[in-house]
């Protein structure tokens, strides 16, 4: 008898410790208290992030009572973990996104967009930076997301090389760029290969070899998306293309081994070095500190613009962090309170004087901004700087570009630079699998 | 359901009322040895359950997501997805186009790969384990030092990897060209045809010691005086692996081969961390390409369609080897 109830108790037991498990998802948070912020990495270091905004948060709570937990989140992780939050609905109230992703993550529907009124309580449209404007999702779509920090591809160039190869200003066209990046490349050590290139390149990173091509390509007059269709295989998409491998193909100018450059840091390393005399980054700020670099030792100046005919005079495309609130959150106030104070003035100056950005907003200046660097970026972000196509398929066309292109700069590195022919087809082949997918 | 009822019959008898007698009680002894024997199967339901659950959930919905047209834009509500039927599976085999061969290729160097991979990764943990066997100093050392591979993290040792790879400052390029002088021009082992071995190498270094302490276990278990009686009889050492080693480890390799086959076939974390996130082609692992096409082109349910194909194909694998293993045995 008293066996036989054991075994029951014991299926009861383990049911009700089941159900325990399901009844603890919970939220256990205050509502309207608390709200989860997924920053993105802006500096070399999550823990520098978290040391940059922790005091900034603090002065939110201060100000309305709201405690802000506080995530750095790195981009590399950032779209997968929104991917996740998105299906599932649990994510946090507001976030910090990549501005290019901003078409494809508003077509999903999770993010709150923002209309007049909403933006009313910013300040306006008016208040931000037209060019970063145009980052904020699709065109003629409510924005879903608000510009927070800008970048722009700038020249970095190393003083002591150019005055050691007796060059003294930094090219202003492409065609310059190259004879400028043929001077640098030198045998120092008279092995009779060169140990000092023109250029440095982060070959094996997909997403900055598709910032070239968009870039170089836009320059000499491509569309990518004519009417809302995808088209990659235009003659001046593919020339831009050509471009970017002949930098390391035909003109020499860059070490084969960048092909297998995967992170900044593998360039600002030659760079610091005195491996590569120039570099093509987005703003930097202080991130040279970093390498014991001190600005006198490098000079920046706007990207080299193009004299193609039938070329436009892009520069660099819109580069940046925005900020979105999350439509799934219970406390929409609240996070457009935070984005609000995210976008002040003084906050803006803060921050992206922390981190070396350009701010979103126009009414935020100071020192900070009067670097030569800012001055060039500001400025080319007001006139030489296209979003990337502000499309819902954007994320696929960065994809599957930026890894086409990856492949050839290894093909390249390797002796095998890509044809027009083969260029195009693969290109071709790309915009067929965006079509498909979309 | 049917064991309450058995319950409540068992206690509806009042115990020692009735006619006792053994024909009475034989029966309830046997019901009772039932119930006895059935109780471990009860206690293991909740598990089962759960084990179903949390192990066939994803699965089943990975099925169901790839019968449909799941992109960014029904992510947020992906239950509204519309149907897509069999689309997906067929722009996945339709070899013409570029999603399709692009898989195909990708399958067919995993092919290779896991070939490679687990057949060296046997024959070193045989070796390993058989040489270890008949050592006596410096075994235990020698056995600690050959499992690090395995107990470390993969991100930590893949990344270490990656250093000695690189071409102008890998210690790998350093050794062959500027110290020994064997190679010319410092070759690429991150990208290119290279990338492959690279990525041959690198899993093999990181498998084998698994191949390794299974064998080591198995050898254990082979009892010396075999070893002994066959020496009387003549037998050498070449003899002795041959007829009495591997025929008794049989079962632990049939085994083990296949737990390396499928671990290796759907290796994500080498490739991905060792090319930094973009596999050159020729080192394009399957599961690489099933994480571009669903993660970064946003398209789920062609990516969930690529899973399902990998799972039928890797059961089918099992089956096939199963079968015929055990015909053999």
């Amino acid at each position: 008898m008293r066996r036989s109830w054991r075994a029951p108790l014991g299926v009861l037991t383990a049911g009700l410790v089941l159900l325990a498990g399901t009844a603890c998802g919970g939220d256990d948070a205050a509502e309207g208290k608390v709200l989860t912020y997924w920053a993105s990495q802006q500096s070399p270091s999550v823990q520098r992030d978290k040391e940059i905004l922790t005091p900034e948060l603090a002065k939110f709570t201060a100000r309305t009572g709201i405690t802000v937990r506080l995530e750095v989140i790195p981009f590399t992780e950032l779209l997968n973990k929104i991917l996740t939050a998105t299906t599932s609905g649990q994510g946090p109230d507001v976030l910090n996104i990549g501005n290019t992703w901003s078409a494809s993550l508003q077509a999903t529907g999770a993010l709150m967009p923002w209309d007049e009124a909403k933006l009313g309580t910013l300040g306006g449209a008016a208040r931000f930076e037209p060019a970063a404007l145009q980052t904020t999702g699709a065109q003629g779509k409510a924005p879903a997301a608000v510009p927070l920090y800008n970048k722009v591809y700038q020249l970095y160039y190393n003083k002591k090389l150019f005055t050691a190869a007796g060059l003294t200003k930094p090219p202003a066209t492409w065609d310059e760029f190259v004879t400028t990046a043929k001077k640098l490349t030198r045998d120092t050590t008279g092995d009779g290969k060169p140990d000092q290139w023109g250029l440095s390149l982060r070959g094996q990173a997909a997403t900055v070899a598709l910032h070239y091509a968009y870039i170089l390509g836009s320059a000499q007059g491509a569309e990518y998306f004519p009417g809302g269709k995808p088209a990659f295989d235009s003659p001046p998409a593919v020339a831009g293309i050509r471009q970017y491998l002949g930098w390391m193909g035909s003109d020499k100018v860059v070490n084969p081994s960048d092909a297998e450059n995967a992170d900044w840091a593998d360039v600002y390393e030659a760079f610091a070095g005195g491996k590569a005399g120039m570099m093509l980054v987005q703003t930097l700020g202080r991130t040279l500190a970093d390498y014991k670099l001190s600005p006198d030792d490098y000079g920046v100046a706007p990207m080299p613009a193009s004299t193609v005919a039938g070329g436009k005079d892009v520069g660099s495309f819109v580069g940046g962090t925005n900020v979105a609130v999350f439509a799934s959150t219970r406390n929409e106030t609240g996070a457009i309170d935070l984005v609000k104070f995210l976008t002040s003035a003084p906050e803006q100056v803060t921050l992206n004087t922390a981190y070396g950005t350009i701010p979103a907003v126009r009414d935020a200046t100071g020192p900070a901004f009067e670097s030569p660097e800012m001055k060039i970026a500001r400025q080319t972000i007001a006139t030489r700087a296209v979003p990337m196509p502000r499309v819902p398929q954007e994320t696929q066309f960065e994809t599957l570009i930026g890894k086409n292109v990856v492949a050839w700069l290894a093909d390249t590195a390797t002796g095998k630079q890509p044809t027009d022919a083969q260029i195009s087809a693969a290109l071709q082949a790309a915009a067929g699998k965006v079509s498909a997918g979309g | 359901m049917s064991t309450s009822t058995e319950r409540g019959r068992a206690g509806a008898a009042p115990p020692g009322a009735g006619p006792a007698g053994p024909a009475r009680r034989k029966p309830d002894s046997a019901r009772r040895t039932a119930w006895r024997r059935r109780t471990p199967y009860l206690f293991l339901i909740p598990a089962l359950l759960l084990e179903l659950f949390v192990h066939f959930g994803p699965m089943l919905a990975g099925v169901v997501m790839s019968v449909l047209k799941l992109t960014q834009y029904q992510l947020a509500r992906w239950w509204e997805a519309p149907w897509a039927g069999l689309d997906n599976y067929q722009v996945m085999l339709d070899v013409d186009q570029p999603t399709g061969a692009s898989l195909l290729h990708s399958f067919l160097v995993t092919t290779g790969f896991t070939v490679i991979v687990v057949a060296v990764s046997w024959g070193l943990g045989v070796a390993g384990a058989i040489s270890l066997q008949r050592m006596r100093a410096g075994r235990g050392t020698l056995r600690t030092l050959f499992l690090v591979p395995y107990a470390l993290p993969v991100f930590a040792a893949v990344i270490t990897w990656r250093f000695l790879l690189q071409r102008d400052n890998g210690m790998l390029n350093h050794v062959l060209s500027d110290q020994l002088g064997l190679l010319d021009g410092n070759a690429f082992y991150l990208i290119g045809g290279n990338s492959f071995w690279s990525l041959c190498v690198v899993t093999i270094w990181r498998e084998w010691p698994f191949a390794f302490l299974m064998i080591m276990a198995a050898l254990q278990s082979i009892p010396d005086d075999v070893y002994e009686a066959s020496g009387m009889d003549g037998a050498g050492p070449w003899r002795q692996l041959r007829s009495i080693t591997l025929p008794m480890i049989a079962p632990v390799n049939q085994v083990l081969i296949l737990v390396l086959a499928l671990r290796t076939f759907r290796d994500f974390e080498t490739p991905y961390v060792l090319f930094g996130g973009s596999a050159p082609d020729a080192a394009r692992l399957i599961s690489v390409e099933i994480y571009q096409n669903s993660f970064q082109t946003f398209n789920f349910g062609l990516g969930s369609a690529m899973s399902v194909l990998l799972l039928v194909f890797l059961m089918l694998l099992t089956g096939v080897y199963l079968t015929a293993t055990r015909r053999r045995a």
